[in-house]
C-alpha cells in the first residue's frame, strides 16, 4: 500500500514532447514499474507518434480512452499550464500531478475555481511530484536516494524534501510515499489532505512533515494532527531567518503582515503534539527517536 | 514587481477610481511648475518611492504656497528617506507627485489580496483609514470587513456597497464608493496583482470618494503578458545585487550577514540559512540557483556574493537530484578559479553522482573545505567565518 499511486497506476504525460518532459518521462519510465505506468503523451500537433514508444494522443480524453490512465503529470509552459490542468479535470482524471513552476497567481485561482465539486485531486503546482518508492515515481525526484518502507513525506519544497528522504534512506528508514505539495500560494492538495491519505493508509507508520514561510496550511495541518493524526509526526519549518516582506524563492513564501512566519507554525506545531526540529539535519534522527522509543 | 504610487493611482484611473490632479516630477523647477499647472491654494508634495510609511519619515509635505512648494520639493528630492520598510539606510527620493490638495472629511482602508485558504481574491476594507493593515489586525480585528470574490461574477454591487456602509461611507456616497472598489477589482484582476492598496481612501467635504494613494504589487510570473507594466520598473528602487542575480535567472536577496549561501531549491536554501543561525553564524544572502544550474549560472552567483564587502565564508550546499553533482562541482572549481576566491569555501555535496562530485572538489588543489552533511558543513563555515 501507499497514497494517491502505486505500481499499477497508468499515466498521461502532458507536455511530454517539450525538452523538460521529454528528460523526465524517460526518467520516470526508467525508474520501477516505469514502463508499464507511462502509457501515454498529449500534444495536439502531434497526435498518432510516438516518444520512447509511448503513443501521442491529440488530447487528454482520448489519452484516457484510448489506455484508461487516471493520473496526468504536466510539463506545459507556465502561460499553458492551468489551461492544462482544466483539460485533465475536465477528461475526469483521478488525479493531475503539475510539476510546472511560474504559472500566474490569477490563472490559479480560476482554475481552482473551475475544479470545484470535481473529482480531479491537484498536486501542486511549482512541486517535484509524487514517488511510491520502487513502484512508481512521477515527477522530477531522483529516484535512486528513495527506500521502500514505512514513513510517509510531505513537504512544500523540492530539494529539502530530497534532504529529509536521503537522512531516512541513509539512517535505514524506507518511505511509503511522498509527496511534494508545491511552493505556490494557490495550489491543490495541502499538508492536510496528504496527511489524512498517510493517516488512513495501514502501510505507513510515521511521517515527515516539511513546511516553510507563508500562509497558514502548516498551522491547520497541525490542529487536525491534534484532533486526529494515530501516527508520530515530525516536523521541520524552513525560513526561520527569513526577513518579513521578502519573497523566500517560491512565491508562496513571504512572511507578509505578520503572518506566515516559522517560529509561530513551529509553536502551534509543538502544542499539537508534532515532534518539532529547528535544524533541518535532524529531521531523519527525530525519526529515529521517536520510533526507538 | 512593485510601482511607484504616481504610476498606480494612473492605473486607478483607467479603471475609474478618481484620484486628486497630480504630475510626476523628477526635479525642483518641474515641481513649481506642476503646481502652478495644477492651480488651486494647496499642493501636496510626495515623495515618491517603493516603500510605505513616507509621511511618518517625512517625505510627504502640505504647500500652501508656490514658495512651499519649492522649499518643500528641494528638501525631498534627493534625500534619504528612511521608513520602516527601508531599512536604516533609507532610499534615496528621485521623483516627486505634486498633487492638487483635498478637502479630507474621513479617511478610509480598501485593499485587495489573494487569499491562499480561500483561494480567491478577498478585499479588505476598514473604517482605519491611514493606518497599516497590519497593525489594525492585530489590534481592532473586527474592524476589518472582508469579502471573498468569485472569481466569474466578480466584485457584486450589493457585495460593494454592503462593505462601503460597513465601513461607515455614508450612503449619500455609496454609489461612488462601488464604483471604486469595482475599478480596483478589475484593477487587480486585469493586471495580476498580488496586492493592491488605496491607503488612504478619503471622503472628501462635497462626498465625493478618492483615492488619495495607491499600492501595487504584480505577479512578476504574469509580466510576460503585460509589457505595460514592465515598463513601469524602476531599478533604483531595487537591490543592485538582485537585480544582477535576476540577469542570470537567480533568485536572491540580500541579508544582513557575513556568510555567502549558494543552494539549490528555495527550501533547501531557507533552511541552509536557518541551520548557519541555529549554529552561530549569519546568512549573507539567499540564493537559490534553481534546478537547472550551468557552470556559468554558478561563477556569477559567486560573483554575486563577493561583492559583499561584508563577506567571511562561503557555503555551498547542493543536494543534487537532477542536477548531477559532478557538475556542480565542475562549476564551483571553475567558479572559484575565475573570481580568484579570497574567503574560506565550504561545500557539500549530496545526491546523484556525490562520489564524483567531490573527487573534481579533491583534486582540484583549491583550498576547498568538504562537508560531509549539512550539520557538518554549516557547523566548518560558521567556524570558518569567525576565523
Amino acid at each position: 500500500m501507499s497514497i494517491l499511486i502505486n505500481k499499477d497506476t497508468r499515466v498521461i504525460t502532458q507536455g511530454m514532447t517539450g525538452k523538460v518532459g521529454q528528460f523526465h518521462t524517460q526518467q520516470c519510465k526508467a525508474y520501477a514499474n516505469g514502463a508499464n505506468c507511462f502509457v501515454a503523451g498529449v500534444n495536439p500537433k502531434k497526435a498518432g507518434e510516438q516518444f520512447e514508444g509511448i503513443p501521442v494522443y491529440a488530447s487528454v480524453r482520448d489519452a484516457k480512452e484510448a489506455t484508461g490512465a487516471t493520473v496526468s503529470v504536466i510539463y506545459v509552459p507556465p502561460s499553458g499550464a492551468a489551461a492544462a490542468i482544466d483539460e485533465a479535470v475536465e477528461a475526469e482524471l483521478d488525479l493531475v500531478i503539475c510539476i510546472t513552476e511560474g504559472i500566474p497567481v490569477h490563472d490559479m485561482i480560476r482554475t481552482r475555481y473551475r475544479m470545484q465539486g470535481k473529482k480531479t485531486l491537484l498536486i501542486g503546482p511549482n512541486c517535484p511530484g509524487l514517488i511510491t518508492p520502487d513502484e512508481i515515481k512521477i515527477g522530477i525526484m531522483p529516484g535512486h536516494i528513495h527506500k521502500k518502507g514505512r514513513i510517509g513525506v510531505v513537504s512544500r519544497s523540492g530539494t529539502l524534501t530530497y534532504e529529509a528522504v536521503g537522512q531516512l534512506t541513509a539512517l535505514g528508514y524506507g518511505q511509503s510515499s511522498c509527496v511534494g505539495i508545491g511552493g505556490d500560494p494557490i495550489n491543490g492538495l495541502k499538508h492536510i489532505d496528504v496527511m489524512r491519505m498517510f493517516n488512513d493508509d495501514p502501510d505507513t507508520d510515521a511521517v515527515i512533515m516539511v513546511g516553510e514561510i507563508g500562509g497558514s496550511d502548516e498551522e491547520e495541518c497541525a490542529r487536525w494532527i491534534r484532533d486526529n493524526m494515530q501516527k508520530p509526526v515530525v516536523g521541520f519549518i524552513a525560513g526561520i531567518t527569513a526577513p518579513e516582506g521578502k519573497r523566500m524563492g517560491h512565491a508562496g513564501a513571504i512572511i507578509s503582515g505578520g503572518q506566515g512566519g516559522a517560529e509561530d507554525k513551529l509553536a502551534v506545531m509543538e502544542e499539537c503534539g508534532i515532534h518539532i526540529t529547528r535544524n533541518p539535519a535532524e529531521m531523519g534522527r527525530t525519526m529515529q527517536k521517536i520510533l526507538k522509543g | 514587481m512593485k510601482i511607484h504610487e504616481y504610476q498606480g493611482k494612473e492605473i486607478l484611473r483607467q479603471f475609474d477610481v478618481p484620484t486628486p490632479r497630480g504630475i510626476a516630477c523628477f526635479s525642483v523647477e518641474e515641481a513649481v511648475a506642476a503646481a502652478q499647472q495644477l492651480g488651486g491654494a494647496v499642493w501636496v508634495v510626495k515623495a515618491q518611492i517603493h516603500a510605505g510609511g513616507r509621511g511618518k519619515g517625512g517625505g510627504v509635505k502640505v504647500a500652501k504656497s508656490l514658495d512651499e512648494v519649492r522649499s518643500f520639493a528641494q528638501q525631498i528630492l534627493g534625500m534619504q528617506l528612511v521608513t520602516h520598510q527601508t531599512g536604516p539606510e533609507g532610499q534615496k527620493v528621485r521623483r516627486l507627485l505634486i498633487e492638487q490638495g483635498a478637502a479630507i472629511a474621513r479617511e478610509f482602508y480598501v485593499g485587495m489580496v489573494v487569499d491562499r485558504a480561500a483561494q480567491r481574491v478577498a478585499l479588505l476594507a476598514s473604517s482605519e483609514g491611514g493606518m497599516e493593515i497590519e497593525e489594525v489586525a492585530r489590534h481592532n480585528p473586527e474592524k476589518i470587513h472582508t469579502v471573498r470574490i468569485d472569481p466569474v461574477a466578480g466584485l457584486g454591487d450589493d457585495d460593494a456597497a454592503r462593505v462601503a456602509h460597513d465601513i461607515g461611507i455614508p450612503d449619500v456616497a455609496s454609489a461612488e464608493a462601488v464604483k471604486v472598489l469595482q475599478g480596483l477589482y478589475r484593477s487587480f484582476v486585469e493586471k495580476d496583482a498580488m496586492l493592491a492598496e488605496i491607503n488612504p481612501l478619503v471622503l472628501t467635504a462635497d462626498d465625493r470618494v478618492i483615492a488619495l494613494d495607491a499600492k501595487f504589487n504584480f505577479d512578476s510570473n504574469a509580466l510576460y503578458r503585460h509589457p505595460e507594466l514592465v515598463e513601469l520598473r524602476d531599478l533604483d528602487e531595487e537591490d543592485p545585487a538582485e537585480i544582477e542575480a535576476s540577469k542570470f535567472d537567480l533568485s536572491y536577496i540580500s541579508l544582513d550577514g557575513d556568510i555567502g549561501c549558494l543552494v539549490n531549491g528555495a527550501g533547501l536554501a531557507m533552511a541552509t540559512m536557518d541551520i548557519i543561525k541555529l549554529y552561530g553564524g549569519s546568512p549573507a544572502n539567499f540564493l537559490d540557483v534553481g534546478g537547472g544550474a550551468t557552470t556559468e549560472k554558478v561563477t556569477e552567483a559567486f560573483k554575486l556574493m563577493l561583492k559583499n564587502p561584508h563577506l567571511k565564508a562561503i557555503l555551498v550546499n547542493i543536494f543534487g537530484g537532477i542536477m548531477k553533482c559532478d557538475v556542480i562541482a565542475e562549476g564551483v572549481v571553475a567558479a572559484a578559479r575565475e573570481v580568484q576566491l579570497n574567503v574560506p569555501l565550504v561545500v557539500r555535496l549530496e545526491g546523484t553522482n556525490v562520489e564524483l562530485g567531490k573527487k573534481i572538489l579533491a583534486e582540484s588543489g583549491l583550498p576547498i573545505i568538504s562537508g560531509n552533511d549539512m550539520a557538518d558543513a554549516a557547523q566548518k563555515v560558521v567556524a570558518a567565518a569567525k576565523g
